[in-house]
């Protein structure tokens, strides 16, 4: 589905990734991990197609096509999703009104018609049980006065309402306690499918506790440094990233 | 992603859809000012002679008074003697009585603003909608719609020009007292050379059966047009009426320089809506509306209430300031106001409130969007009298910029002579952010459509409490404003 090869980006001059190469296949989970300031977020920027990276050279092809040519929502259309690590708010703006438009935009790029407000309600009200979110929710503005916490689970609810084939979750459980983490990750486990790749950007082992991954990587220094089963992340969190270098 | 340079260029090149001329003969006064002018004016509106005085000791007063240059904006000076002061449809000579005898061209002109004159059609043609329609044309109203069912209520709703010949101790009373024509300079003038405008008087009790509407249309070149309304609401009557403005695109700067006086008597409450979209200039800033406008409401009675709520995209240069006196003790005063200015647009606008009944209260609400290389100010005034036991105020002002060439100013002026007096004031100036677009982008909206959608929701406050008819016009025009915002 996704293959990452070569990659060297930069943010204002200063080079990021350094020749990074990943594959990813459907059905698959993937979880990549480092220390801060490794390009873990870099890279889910890059794939999402934010501005301000600078591709120095390198191929990303997505569902055999060159993603970096198209335009984020492009990419959005296509089932390229980004659980955002810090949410923006956006005041005044309705959290379903948004969604409606996103996925009514993508609908219309597949040829399909457009839900009217009621089948959409319908759809998202089953969604919203997925990760527990307050009805309530729906019709609050855009992240706005959501806690840290209700912020992540938006995001996830997002996520099952636009049904993407690629999902990066970008630090999904920093900011969260035990409670609202078990939830988010029962929300994510649920939406595992066959034709759907998650890839779980995270510091910590506690989320593969709850989210069991296919593979781990290890991305250090702008590169995948090393990639194993989840008892990598296990070793990682008893020994630390040091350790990985140091066995390179 | 496109940048806000992108996003700022596409602002620019934003097109102005009411900017076409109608093709009509005229009868226009030809250009200058003087005390002959004036009389020819007064002569053609066949009005009674204290309306003459009145008139011409205005002028006498406009001629010892200067021009303000203290508002934050930057125009080339007018010429009011190269301006002519009066200019109408050539057809509509001799009032019509009905709107069969209207000029079809005018019908057109007003339809294809949108403005549907024909009752049966404005029946027909839109669900839901109740409004009369009173459409004024350069210097003189050409229909009012709905006089019976408007009549039967014991409303009276008619150009002014009628009014100070059918009703004039109605306007004798009323018509200056809210801004004297000494009030400032661009009210001299206005007091001096009127035309035309609309006259609502709301009798004891009565809840006005349907919304009411006054379309401004600028035509003719080298005219200046001077409306002017005054809205009586006598005890415990209630109206709400919305105003509309359009002018064609045109390189000469045109002056509008109206005046808008309310009287809200003891529980009586008016709603004044705006959607000004008059011409705004090229992108290079010539051309467009000097928009003069001197607004302002006399809550005079006990419990009377009054709101303003405007919606402007439009004008080069814009001055006003819609004010209200809390006259009665627990009369209160909103503002609610959405401007944006793009190109070389420049506004300075925002409100007073001026506090002087006991326990009276007002709202500000300000939403300024700026574009291009437009200058906005907020400038607003909340004064507490000695008398305004238990005063409340709040404000709340919020700046959006789009791009890094245009500017927001606030400059809020406070003066408090009660010490119960309660006020609150919040402001932000926020720059339409990048991680908003984006976020929006990533969920599948076009750049542009999140551009609206995050502008929208940034005025929600004050769509809200927008009449339902022109919101859908409000959410229109600021769309068009917005349009081709990205390539």
């Amino acid at each position: 589905m996704l293959e990452i090869k070569d990659l060297h980006a930069s943010v204002d001059g200063k080079k990021i990734l350094k020749g990074l190469n990943l594959t990813i296949n459907a059905g698959e989970v993937h979880a990549i991990m480092g220390p801060n300031g490794a390009g873990k977020s870099t890279l889910s920027n890059v794939i999402a197609g934010r501005d301000g990276y600078e591709i120095t050279s390198g191929t990303v092809t997505y569902k055999g096509d060159d993603l970096l040519a198209m335009s984020p929502e492009e990419r959005a259309w296509s089932g390229v999703f980004l659980a955002f690590q810090y949410p923006v708010e956006i005041p005044g703006v309705n959290n379903t009104y948004l969604l409606k438009a996103g996925v009514n935009a993508k609908r219309k790029h597949q040829g399909l018609d457009e839900l009217d407000a009621f089948d959409f309600m319908g759809i998202i009200k089953e969604k919203a049980k997925l990760v527990e979110l307050d009805p309530s929710f729906l019709s609050r503005s855009v992240n706005e006065g959501f806690s840290g916490g209700e912020k992540k689970r938006n995001e996830i609810f997002q996520m099952a309402v636009l049904e993407p084939s690629l999902a990066l979750l970008d630090e999904t459980d920093s900011g969260l306690d035990i409670d609202a983490l078990r939830i988010v990750a029962g929300g994510v486990n649920k939406l595992r499918s066959a034709d759907r790749a998650i890839v779980m950007i995270t510091h910590y082992q506690r989320l593969l506790d709850y989210i069991e991954p296919d593979f781990v990587h290890v991305l250090a220094n702008g590169r995948i440094l090393k990639t194993g089963d989840k008892s990598l992340a296990l070793e990682l969190e008893e020994h630390g990233y040091d350790w990985v270098k140091e066995t390179l | 992603m496109a940048s806000n340079e992108d996003i700022q260029k596409d602002l620019e090149a934003r097109e102005y859809d009411a900017g076409f001329v109608t093709d009509i003969e005229s009868d226009t006064i030809a250009p200058g000012l003087n005390e002959d002018v004036i009389r020819q004016i007064s002569a053609i509106k066949q009005e009674p002679e204290w309306m003459l005085e009145w008139r011409l000791s205005a002028y006498r007063h406009w001629l010892t008074m200067e021009e303000p240059t203290w508002a934050a904006v930057d125009y080339k000076p007018t010429d009011y003697q190269s301006i002519s002061y009066y200019s109408a449809p050539k057809s509509d000579k001799d009032a019509p009585e009905s709107l069969d005898e209207i000029d079809p061209k005018l019908i057109e002109t007003y339809e294809k603003l949108g403005i549907p004159l024909r009752e049966q059609k404005m029946l027909a043609g839109i669900k839901g909608s109740n409004v009369a329609v009173d459409a004024v044309f350069d210097s003189v109203s050409v229909a009012t719609t709905f006089k019976k069912k408007l009549t039967e209520a014991g409303v009276i709703f008619c150009p002014i020009s009628e009014a100070i010949r059918e009703h004039p101790e109605l306007v004798k009373q009323y018509l200056g007292s809210v801004v004297p024509p000494q009030d400032n300079f661009f009210a001299a003038l206005n007091c001096a050379v009127f035309t035309d405008g609309s006259f609502v008087y709301i009798p004891k009790g009565v809840r006005c059966p349907m919304e009411l509407s006054t379309y401004f249309r600028i035509n003719a070149l080298n005219t200046g047009q001077f409306e002017r309304t005054l809205i009586i609401a006598d005890e415990g009557a209630y109206v709400s009426y919305l105003e509309g403005c359009t002018a064609p695109q045109r390189d000469e700067n045109q002056l509008h320089a109206a005046i808008v006086e309310l009287v809200a008597l003891d529980d009586a409450e008016i709603k004044y809506a705006t959607v000004q979209n008059w011409y705004p200039g090229d992108e290079n800033g010539v051309g467009g509306i000097y928009n003069f406008v001197t607004k302002r409401a006399d809550c005079r009675g006990d419990r009377s209430k009054v709101s303003w709520t405007q919606v402007e995209t439009g004008s080069a240069i814009t001055w006003k300031y819609p004010s209200c006196i809390l006259r009665g003790d627990y009369s209160r005063g909103e503002f609610y106001s959405v401007a944006v200015t793009t190109q070389c647009q420049q506004a300075d606008t925002g409100t007073k409130m001026i506090h002087l009944g006991k326990n009276t209260s007002s709202t500000i609400i300000s939403k300024g969007i700026s574009a291009g290389r437009a200058q906005q100010s907020y400038r607003g005034l909340v004064r507490m009298g000695i008398g305004a036991e238990n005063a409340r105020n709040y404000t709340q002002c919020d700046s959006l910029l789009l791009g890094d060439q245009c500017g927001a100013h606030t400059f809020p002026y406070v003066e408090v002579k009660n010490p119960t007096a309660t006020l609150e004031h919040e402001a932000t100036t926020s720059k339409i952010g990048e991680d908003q677009l984006f976020y929006c982008q990533q969920r599948g909206l076009s750049e542009e459509d999140a551009v609206n959608m995050i502008v929208n929701g940034f005025c929600k406050d004050v769509f809200d409490v927008l009449p339902m008819e022109f919101a859908v016009e409000a959410n229109r025009l600021m769309e068009v404003s917005l349009e081709g915002s990205v390539g």
